[in-house]
């Protein structure tokens, strides 16, 4: 589904961020990426989305090339793709009701199946009744929540999170991770990254360990080993 | 479809002018100031033409005639004076009226009236009242009348006096007073509108890059570049037009406040005397309300509405 070829990443300064990485990512698969700060987990994420364009090699969405996608193409991509970041980045002056029904908007989805999907979505991560709050309102797990609702209510094809826990207690991890989880069992791709042994260690799961750019590991029912 | 996006955008844009208050206020102050430049612009180059036509139309010059011309003859030439193509109009003042106007001017001084019984005679000669279209114009009108020196049945030359050389000095100035204040007026007009374009640029990109974090997510999600940058421009619109609407009340009240204000400092019957220009704005204001209402609305929502499109332009490169 998604392929990683001989992929490296050079910041302006010189630092290489990803450092000549391949891999595959299968449909319905459960990846978790780990690593410590630094290791190119995030900047990984980035260029599968176009947020950052790599320095070397290809990234194949099936047999698309991501790079050599047009602007409509991109935001198409895009919308198959829920991504969840490490500070939330909800929109401050939405509600949280807005803030999800505007990515479904973005899709072209009719205001019936915006306003019948929404407050579906928000049930599912147990937030029904925050719905008109503004973000300022919540805490860090419930906008954490906000952002997976987010993610998933356009239904993408894969659910991408990078550090999603990293602001969060442990309480608020687990149920966190439950969520993706849930997610992952409904028939969605999940990429998680993290540097959270004892998420690790919760998902079991295909584990990808990165060190300084490179794939260091890749086990299909792995541990954190750094 | 398109009816949907277009009706999404315009609402959010509408909800984001409404939360994001304090920045909207900023904007408004700041296109509103602009746009009060603007006005002033229109006001000043009012007046100042009003002020131009009053003092063009006051000055002329009068042509006088021996007491012993003939009115037909003064007729003739009136007729062959029209026909210049430098003169705006002629008035004929026959010595009667000379008369009666100076009677009715002194009649409350004794002193001027004894005087004037004393010399038995009307003392006062006809005269000739011309205006020219442009001040410029007086020197070759009263070179045609002295080279031409028309002369009665008697041959004597009927023009006595020509007053042009007295009021040459005035003249003079005022047409080169007059191009040089026009293009000045210009200069001015071009630097305060390039000013306030900057400045409201500078403010709405301000206010857009505050939003750039959302910008970004936006893009992320997916969202298409109208999506994301509709709302802002709809936002920059709303400004536009509610700085118009306070800019066009505030302009109504600084043209009726001045109008009072000049009766008030001159008394109305002062003012009438003199015949002060009273009612220029006012007058200004509400025959040419339209244009000046597409102006100002206009300049509103371009400054508004292009400034949003163009200062988002750079954060929707993601």
């Amino acid at each position: 589904m998604i392929y990683y070829d001989k992929v490296s990443k050079v910041y302006p300064d010189k630092t290489i961020a990803v450092d000549n990485v391949s891999f595959g990512i299968e449909p319905k698969e459960f990846v978790t990426i780990v690593g410590q700060s630094g290791a190119g987990k995030t900047t990984l994420m980035k260029m599968l989305i176009a947020e950052e364009w790599p320095s070397h090699g290809a990234i194949f969405f099936e047999s698309a090339n991501i790079q050599r996608l047009n602007k409509r193409q991109m935001n198409k991509l895009r919308r198959r793709i829920g991504m969840v970041f490490q500070d939330y980045r909800l929109i401050p002056n939405k509600t949280v009701y807005e803030n999800i029904a505007f990515a479904m908007e973005a899709t072209g989805k009719n205001d019936r199946e915006v306003s019948s999907d929404v407050p579906h979505v928000l049930e599912l991560v147990d937030l029904g009744h925050k719905i008109w709050n503004f973000p300022g309102e919540l805490s860090g797990g419930e906008k954490q929540r906000v952002a997976i609702a987010r993610a998933i209510v356009t239904q993408p094809d894969i659910v991408i999170a990078d550090e999603p826990t990293g602001n969060l207690d442990p309480t608020n991890t687990y149920e966190i991770i439950r969520i993706l989880q849930k997610i992952n069992e409904l028939g969605t791709t999940v990429m998680l990254a993290t540097h959270n042994k004892g998420v690790v260690d919760t998902i079991g799961g295909r584990i990808i360990t990165m060190d300084k750019g490179k794939v260091i590991k890749d086990s299909r029912e792995g541990k954190y080993i750094l | 479809m398109v009816f949907t996006t277009f009706k999404r955008i315009t609402r959010t844009g509408f909800v984001n002018f409404w939360r994001n208050g304090f920045l909207s206020f900023a904007a408004i102050v700041i296109i509103t100031l602009s746009l009060c430049a603007f006005g002033g612009i229109i006001f000043t180059s009012a007046f100042g033409r009003a002020l131009l036509a009053d003092v063009k139309d006051k000055v002329d010059i009068n042509v006088y005639f021996a007491l012993t011309s003939q009115q037909s003859d003064i007729l003739s030439l009136q007729k062959e004076i029209n026909v210049l193509p430098e003169v705006a109009s002629t008035t004929y003042i026959s010595r009667d009226q000379a008369l009666t106007s100076f009677q009715a001017k002194w009649q409350n001084n004794a002193l001027i009236m004894q005087g004037l019984t004393e010399i038995g005679d009307n003392p006062f000669p006809a005269a000739l009242n011309i205006k020219a279209k442009d001040p410029g114009q007086y020197g070759s009108i009263a070179d045609y009348l002295t080279s031409k020196n028309p002369l009665d049945a008697s041959g004597t030359p009927i023009i006595e006096k020509i007053n042009y050389q007295e009021n040459k000095l005035i003249i003079d100035r005022l047409s080169r007073i007059i191009p040089v204040a026009e293009q000045a007026g210009l200069a001015v007009t071009v630097i305060l509108i390039i000013v306030s374009v900057i400045v409201v640029w500078n403010t709405i990109r301000l206010i857009i890059y505050t939003a750039k974090d959302e910008i970004s997510v936006m893009k992320l999600v997916g969202a298409s570049n109208i999506y994301v940058r509709g709302p802002l421009v709809v936002s920059g619109i709303m400004y536009g037009i509610i700085s118009a609407i306070i800019t066009l009340a505030l302009m109504a009240a600084v043209a009726y406040w001045s109008d009072t204000l000049i009766l008030r400092l001159a008394g109305v019957q002062i003012a009438a005397d003199f015949g002060l220009i009273v009612n220029v704005l006012s007058d200004y204001f509400r025959q040419n309300f339209p244009e000046i209402f597409v102006i100002i609305m206009g300049a509103g929502i371009i400054l508004g509405g292009v400034s949003s499109y163009i200062a988002a332009r750079r954060y929707l490169r993601v």
